[in-house]
């Protein structure tokens, strides 16, 4: 990708050089104004001379490209068994946020996705709304989020770190601020991640199935009671329409909020994550990301502590 | 030195300059400067957005406008600028000089050229009039589904948008018509079709392809419409439609029309280079022959626009090959310009210091689109800073540049008067600082990473101080156009005259007054080679002495039928791409609900089918009786025929009832909806078909129809033969199931 970049860049600049250089020269030598010049009226053959050369650039070009694209567009539709491709993400572009999902296990996530170094993963993007584009600069091409034609293509980092990505396609309001991260660990620390993310996920899943099923009293609120009460607020003040907690994949109108004290963004990129800003996003979001889906719920700022604390709690 | 049989100041009757003289004219010249003053009052509005797009960007993470109203603006900029500016500005200079330049009168349809204009400023006040109702479009000036659609975008804006853009759209296919008959028809005696100048070549070959290029927006806009109003789901994935298609038809308008507004350019340089260096052009066959091959290309190559969509490697790498190839053409040009340069006698007018400014800018829009035809390098820098540069580079380094060009070089010969050299002069520098400051910095900034149509940016290093460049930059061509203003407002009070031809230019506008009389040229001088001011200016050294050109050999086609025929091409263009939508949503899939299989009566359709097909023959002999002069029969035929198109509407309207009753409704699902949009089209141009004819019989029944003038029926002819010939692709594809 780099080398064919740079060699077109040198070829244009090439071409650009000889151009320039060839008006510059005429025009110096014009400058004098005789009176009535030649006057030529051009030749096919020196047309067709000086049009060899651009010929054989463009083909040149035409070829180095076509090479590339025949290797990096070649995504497999099937996920292969092949062992270097051994994990397979989803990625749903949403007005205004990234929803991911991990194959093969429970982790939902969004605006951030975590991946082994050295590896082969396998993205799948699709769109639950209107057209995104997938960008991750240093680790792959663009590749568009259409709704109803998913496209696959390979995610894969030589070196640990942490990599921004953003939707790329104009995708309405927010598109400025639909960014995510992308983190890629060790092999080890990328499955230490995966199992406690794993177990968080059926925790949390047990933990509300507890709630709703059993005498309200008995639940773990009994600790803390702003747990309880940021609880009670997020499964009735109307946050459960749209956010899920566990490794359900709907509602997803918003992000699936489970682990979110485990994420370094906010709002897809406008805030980063702090208990602070939770809490100021929670009072207002609009006031950060102006025209996103999620409105100004008008909460005292008591019930944002309850809300944070509980939210938090969703380790 | 001039003709001194031309007496430019012969016209004793003073003109009426009046506001209504200029809403009532359906003189060519003024029409055109009405397009051209349309143009500027849009420019300065385009230009306002801009300016408040580069405030907004001028410092990282800036309140100064809302997410909402940003998106709003550069929705209007690029539909402004591209619509109301683009378009109209060129047809200007088309409508004013292509005349001259050929000798005639006026236009072949003055007073349709009235009416191609008019359109225009209603369509503008359209597309603004969408403020008034609490939102402009805000959906990009491509307006992508499914983010266009109802359920993305609920407010009227997109609606206002698509009407705007529907009602420009026929001013300019009849503008374009117009032009294209002009030049076939009305071009002086002596002038062939290989004398005239490059100007009016490429203004004729960008005609054609506005005729061309405007369907497919047309019926894009028609369906995304009728999913907006009429609950269809053409663009909605989640009921069956496609985002895809949208981007299809969209570019194959868009891409195109990059060459609606490139070509002109080229027509104007290649114009204003050869006069100011005192020479030829330099491969006349070369430059005209290219810009024909362009015309063709710049259909092959719209999905350029969208190699990121996964389209998969085939197509990728046939649109990178179709993209690098219509490089050619455009480098042949460069070639040809240069060689003009070359060894001439180089005056440094303003105009002349726009086009060299264009040739060299244009060349780096160039360069910068090829890389984008590497495709890999498409997938990283599409919809980053470096593609607005680079399209900024043609659209404005290029295209408007050489239209400050067209306005140095031209000004004389339409106000009579000189614009002042060095205000041209300081205009000039402003716009090559600040052009080169706001966009050449683009390039960095996209390769920086920075996306396109974001209202905020963090600030990661470089970016605020590139952006702040940019935004100066933006400035300094705002001062540049006020320059231009004033130049021209004090030119108009108290300019030097400039007589009939300041520039010692070559072509025919210039043997006439400026600026010239109400019907152009007193007399024509005699046209014996590509450049008949020359040969009268230097007969020593005439051009019909040394280079040979075909003769003329006199005839002209009938402007109403190349209208006619120019017409029905261009909505052969429009029912294509609307089957097109038919095959691709009906093949392969079985769909829920009803189907063409389920619903359709194919018996008693065929039946009206044949009634439709007999239409065409009783018009045939209808035509025989015209030219034999009978004129009882010939009205006898023709009421026959208007009879059995009506019956065919009737059966239309039959088959429309019984499936509506039956509720089969245009929003029921993807079959009901590209039927009745097919079917509904064809028939609106049937009934359209039949309110033709009917004025035909009135006229024949008052005597203005007859034998001897009977050239209006024939093209009312090719219409109707026309409307019967898609109702049997119609008729195949739809009921009898071909193509799927």
């Amino acid at each position: 990708m780099y080398d064919l970049f740079i060699t077109v860049v040198l070829i244009s600049l090439g071409i650009f050089i000889v151009v320039t250089g060839l008006i510059v020269i005429a025009l110096w030598r014009g400058k004098k104004e005789k009176a009535i010049p030649e006057q030529d009226f051009g030749s096919s053959k020196s047309e067709i001379f000086w049009m060899t050369g651009p010929i054989l650039i463009l083909i040149w070009i035409f070829v180095i490209s076509a090479k590339l694209i025949l290797t990096m567009n070649a995504v497999p539709k099937v996920h292969p068994a092949d062992a270097n491709a051994e994990i397979e993400l989803t990625v749903i572009g949403h007005q205004w946020w990234w929803e991911i999902q991990y194959g093969g296990t429970s982790i939902i996530s969004a605006n951030e996705i975590h991946i082994p170094v050295g590896k082969k993963v396998r993205v799948k993007v699709d769109s639950a709304d209107v057209i995104h584009s997938f960008w991750v600069p240093q680790l792959a091409r663009k590749m568009d989020a259409i709704p109803g034609h998913p496209n696959y293509i390979w995610l894969e980092a030589n070196k640990e770190g942490v990599y921004q990505g953003r939707c790329a396609e104009y995708c309405g309001t927010q598109h400025t601020w639909m960014k995510f991260k992308v983190y890629v660990k060790s092999v080890a620390d990328y499955e230490k991640w995966k199992s406690n993310a794993e177990a968080s996920f059926t925790r949390t899943s047990q933990s509300l199935g507890k709630s709703s099923d059993s005498d309200k009293n008995k639940t773990s609120g009994k600790d803390d009671p702003n747990l309880e009460k940021g609880k009670q607020i997020f499964l009735n003040e109307g946050c459960v329409n749209c956010h899920a907690i566990d490794g359900k994949t709907t509602p997803n109108i918003g992000p699936n909020l489970s682990r979110i004290s485990q994420r370094k963004i906010l709002g897809a990129g406008v805030l980063s994550y702090s208990t602070e800003n939770l809490g100021k996003w929670l009072k207002d979001p609009q006031k950060f990301k102006p025209g996103c889906k999620m409105p100004d719920f008008k909460f005292t700022d008591e019930q944002v502590d309850q809300l944070v604390t509980f939210l938090e709690s969703l380790k | 030195m001039t003709d001194p049989l031309l007496k430019p100041d012969s016209h004793e009757t003073k003109p009426d300059w009046g506001l209504m003289s200029w809403i009532c004219s359906v003189d060519h010249k003024r029409i055109g400067i009405m397009y051209m003053l349309l143009a500027v009052f849009f420019l300065l509005v385009g230009g306002f957005e801009a300016l408040l797009i580069r405030v907004q960007l001028a410092t990282p993470m800036n309140d100064f406008v809302s997410p909402q109203m940003y998106n709003q603006l550069f929705t209007l900029h690029g539909t402004t600028m591209i619509f109301l500016v683009g378009m109209p500005v060129f047809t200007g200079f088309s409508n004013f000089i292509v005349p001259l330049m050929i000798g005639a009168k006026d236009v072949a349809f003055p007073r349709l050229n009235a009416m191609s204009f008019w359109m225009l400023p209603f369509g503008g006040a359209l597309l603004y009039f969408s403020f008034f109702t609490g939102s402009a479009p805000d959906a990009g000036w491509f307006s992508y589904a499914p983010l266009s659609t109802r359920p993305f975008s609920s407010l009227p804006g997109v609606d206002y948008w698509i009407i705007g853009l529907a009602v420009m759209g026929i001013g300019s296919i009849s503008g374009a018509i117009n032009i294209v008959a002009t030049v076939m028809c009305c071009r002086a005696p002596g002038m062939s079709m290989q004398r005239v100048p490059l100007f009016v070549w490429i203004m004729f070959m960008q005609a054609i392809l506005i005729v061309i290029t405007i369907p497919p927006l047309n019926s894009a806009i028609a369906m995304l419409l009728i999913d907006r109003w009429l609950g269809a789901a053409f663009f909605e994935p989640a009921r069956g439609g496609s985002a895809l298609l949208w981007q299809h038809f969209f570019w194959m308008f868009g891409h195109p029309e990059v060459y609606v507004f490139a070509l002109p350019s080229f027509a104007i340089v290649s114009e204003v280079i050869p006069v100011f260096s005192r020479k030829p052009i330099y491969g006349y066959a070369f430059v005209a022959g290219s810009s024909t091959v362009i015309v063709l290309l710049s259909y092959t190559v719209w999905a350029h626009h969208m190699f990121a969509v996964g389209l998969g490697m085939g197509p990728n790498i046939f649109f990178a090959a179709a993209t690098l190839l219509i490089a050619l053409p455009t480098g042949v040009k460069i070639f040809n310009w240069t060689a003009t340069l070359w060894g001439g006698s180089i005056r440094f007018t303003t105009a002349m210091m726009f086009a060299i400014a264009f040739l060299v800018q244009f060349v780096i829009g160039g360069l910068t689109g090829i890389m984008f035809a590497a495709v890999p390098v498409d997938w990283q820098l599409t919809d980053t800073y470096f593609v607005v540069a680079h399209f900024h580079y043609v659209l404005v380094g290029g295209i408007v540049f050489s239209l400050f060009a067209a306005t140095y070089y031209w000004f004389p010969k339409i106000t009579g008067r000189m614009l002042d050299e060095r205000l041209g002069k300081l205009q000039f520098w402003l716009w090559v600082i600040g052009f080169n400051g706001t966009f050449g910095i683009q390039h960095f900034l996209g390769l920086m990473g920075m996306p396109r149509r974001v209202y905020q940016f963090a600030d990661n290093p470089g970016w605020a101080v590139c952006n702040a460049i940019s935004s100066a930059g933006a400035v300094l061509m705002a001062v540049g156009t006020l320059v231009l203003i004033w130049n021209i407002w004090r030119s108009l009070r108290n300019g030097k005259t400039s007589g009939v031809n300041p520039w010692q230019a070559f072509t025919l506008e210039w043997a006439t007054s400026s600026p010239p009389p109400l019907e152009n040229f007193d007399r024509i001088p005699e046209i014996r080679s590509r450049r008949p001011v020359w040969d009268l200016d230097h007969p020593e050294l005439a051009d019909w002495k040394t280079e040979k050109t075909p003769e003329d050999k006199g005839s002209r086609p009938s402007p109403a039928k190349t209208a006619a025929w120019a017409f029905v091409i261009s909505e052969a263009i429009f029912f294509i791409l609307l089957l097109v939508s038919y095959v691709v949503f009906n093949s392969g899939k079985t769909a829920e609900g009803p189907t063409a299989n389920t619903v359709l009566d194919v018996n008693r359709t065929g039946f009206f089918t044949l009634v439709l097909l007999s239409s065409s023959l009783t018009f045939w002999i209808a035509e025989r009786y015209l030219r034999r002069t009978n004129m009882r029969a010939f009205q006898l035929w023709l009421s026959f025929t208007i009879l059995l198109g009506c019956i065919f509407i009737g059966g239309q309207v039959w088959e429309y009832y019984g499936l509506i009753s039956s509720g089969v409704t245009i929003n029921r699902n993807l079959f009901a909806s590209t039927f009745f949009t097919v079917t509904g089209f064809h028939g609106l141009h049937v009934t359209g078909g039949i309110v033709a004819l009917s004025i035909m019989l009135l006229m024949a029944r008052s005597g203005y129809l007859t034998s001897k003038r009977s050239v209006v029926y024939n093209a009312v002819g090719i219409y109707w033969h026309f409307v019967d010939l898609v109702w049997i692709a119609v008729f195949s594809i739809i009921y009898l199931g071909y193509l799927q």
